[in-house]
């Protein structure tokens, strides 16, 4: 929902938005300044902290023994979770988590999943009994807008950073060995959103553009240039024009983004 | 995603139900069947079976969450615990808070919302039988039952899926097509405004085969279309020759 401020500055968004131009100086198709920084959290079998422009988004991974699912006996198990933590925005409460977190974990998790970006058949440790499940928890630390990218990232990042612990089978029993081997990770799913404002598509809209926003499409592809997982959202719409332009988008920022972080 | 252990489409270019591959299922569409509710219809697509109603616009509760300038549109999709093969908890679970989300976001941009300041419409969407393509066949229902409910709107929402099976790009998956093939792309449309008011996809498609997929879901959109329009128009038939006795 947007403020009164925000209401107030929407035409001049619009006007600088229809004249090729953003608030924040940026051209419709740049992305902001993304950091990223690996294994910050010592604990956590992976992490990563990702700042897109104000975004910032920790996400670590954990990594237990469990049962897989029936009709998944030979594969691990991949879970993915988001905490809109009230401590990033004067807009997130406490409490179970809301539409936006479980659309927000759905989507990293979509992009992750569907690219079949970790070889979840190495995670198997006897099949149908015990395998190892990769738990992804996002956390928002601070919102400035575009959740979904900052957090398919950091949770990407987060993967890649990630350590398994070496084990042996004795008995049923999983034993843990000395040493770790890093997760196996096959593809680098990134996600990318354009929102649609006034009828023009912008990347990576702030918060700003976002609650003045019609709708924002979200568009992950794999290493490959193949679409893996998309989203709409937002109560406005796309005309198939602008689904297909964002998707070309979409490619080429992934390109971008890809190259950030193998040099993370 | 498993492997593909049998073949989705035979020799003969038909797929397991025996339909082509731009084929919709047999569609059955009602309007107007719940006494109760101020809009509703029933959808049957394939197996799919599915219930949408909508209340309102009614005074909004709690209170402090109606909108000084609009209606609040809220939407809850919900499955029978008995509508799949394994017994669904009640509980709603994520996916159907998701696709709670995702479907009022497809309907929102139809409705003339400012037209009512401070209500809320409430549409509720249960499937009784689900077999694929559930939050497509929802939006077609509830769409029907807004207009029902005789909600101002800029027009109706028709949805559709299509997906990739064996390397082959089709029109509505069914369960088995959805779990054993490449991709699925569902879509929703408000075809006099050209507008996409839903778009998801999971699987892995090249650009091309995607482009292909929206196309083909938008043509399945305005199939569907041409069925609510008829169901609409049968509802009032069916006053007319009511008034006449």
């Amino acid at each position: 929902m947007s403020s009164i401020v925000v209401r107030v500055k929407q035409k001049q968004i619009e006007q600088l938005i229809a004249k090729g131009k953003r608030l924040d100086g940026r051209g419709l198709t740049d992305y902001r300044e993304i950091q990223i920084e690996q294994g910050v959290v010592e604990r956590a079998e992976g992490s990563a902290r990702v700042l897109l422009g104000k975004t910032e988004v920790l996400a670590g991974i954990k990594i237990e023994v469990g049962t897989p699912y029936p009709d998944t006996p030979n594969a691990g198990v991949l879970t993915v979770n988001a905490e809109l933590v009230p401590l990033a925005s004067p807009t997130f409460e406490s409490g179970p988590p809301s539409e936006n977190a479980i659309e927000l974990a759905r989507v990293v998790d979509r992009g992750i999943r569907e690219s079949k970006a970790i070889d979840l058949e190495k995670l198997c440790i006897k099949a149908s009994k015990k395998v190892f499940i990769v738990f992804v928890d996002v956390y928002v630390l601070n919102y400035d807008g575009n959740l979904i990218d900052a957090s398919a990232l950091a949770a990407l990042a987060a993967l890649l950073n990630t350590k398994m612990f070496n084990y042996e089978l004795e008995e049923d029993d999983v034993k843990i060995k000395p040493g770790r081997t890093p997760l196996p990770i096959r593809k680098q799913p990134i996600a990318i959103t354009c929102a649609k404002i006034n009828g023009k598509l912008v990347v990576d809209p702030w918060l700003e553009e976002e609650q003045i926003m019609d709708a924002r499409l979200t568009i992950t592809t794999d290493d490959d240039g193949n679409i893996c997982a998309i989203q709409k959202g937002g109560s406005g719409w796309f005309t198939s024009k602008q689904v297909l332009e964002t998707a070309k988008i979409a490619k080429e920022k992934a390109k971008e983004l890809r190259k950030k972080l193998v040099k993370a | 995603m498993s492997q593909k252990s049998k073949k989705l489409i035979d020799k003969k270019g038909l797929r397991l139900d025996g339909r082509k591959p731009d084929q919709l299922r047999p569609t059955k569409i009602e309007v107007g069947i719940l006494a109760n509710a101020d809009g509703s219809a029933y959808i049957q697509q394939g197996k799919n079976k599915i219930l949408a109603a909508v209340y309102g616009p009614r005074e909004a509760h709690p209170k402090h969450l109606s909108l000084p300038d609009r209606a609040r549109l809220k939407c809850r999709y919900h499955m029978a615990p008995f509508s799949v093969q394994e017994r669904k908890s009640p509980a709603p679970s994520r996916r159907e808070k998701e696709l709670s989300k995702v479907i009022r976001e497809s309907l929102e941009p139809s409705i003339f919302l400012e037209y009512y300041p401070r209500t809320s419409i409430d549409i509720f969407i249960e499937v009784l039988q689900a077999d694929g393509g559930t939050r497509c066949a929802s939006i077609t229902a509830a769409s029907l039952a807004l207009a029902d409910a005789g909600i101002p709107m800029r027009g109706l929402v028709a949805a559709c899926a299509a997906g990739k099976i064996d390397d082959r790009i089709v029109l509505d998956l069914m369960d088995t097509e959805d779990k054993k093939g490449g991709a699925d792309v569902p879509v929703a449309l408000m075809s006099n405004l050209n507008a996409i008011t839903l778009l998801q996809m999971d699987g892995i498609l090249s650009f091309k085969e995607f482009e292909k997929a929206v196309n083909l879901a938008l043509k399945g959109c305005m199939k569907i279309y041409a069925l609510q329009t008829e169901a609409l128009k049968a509802k009032y038939m069916n006053v007319k020759e009511a008034a006449k006795e």
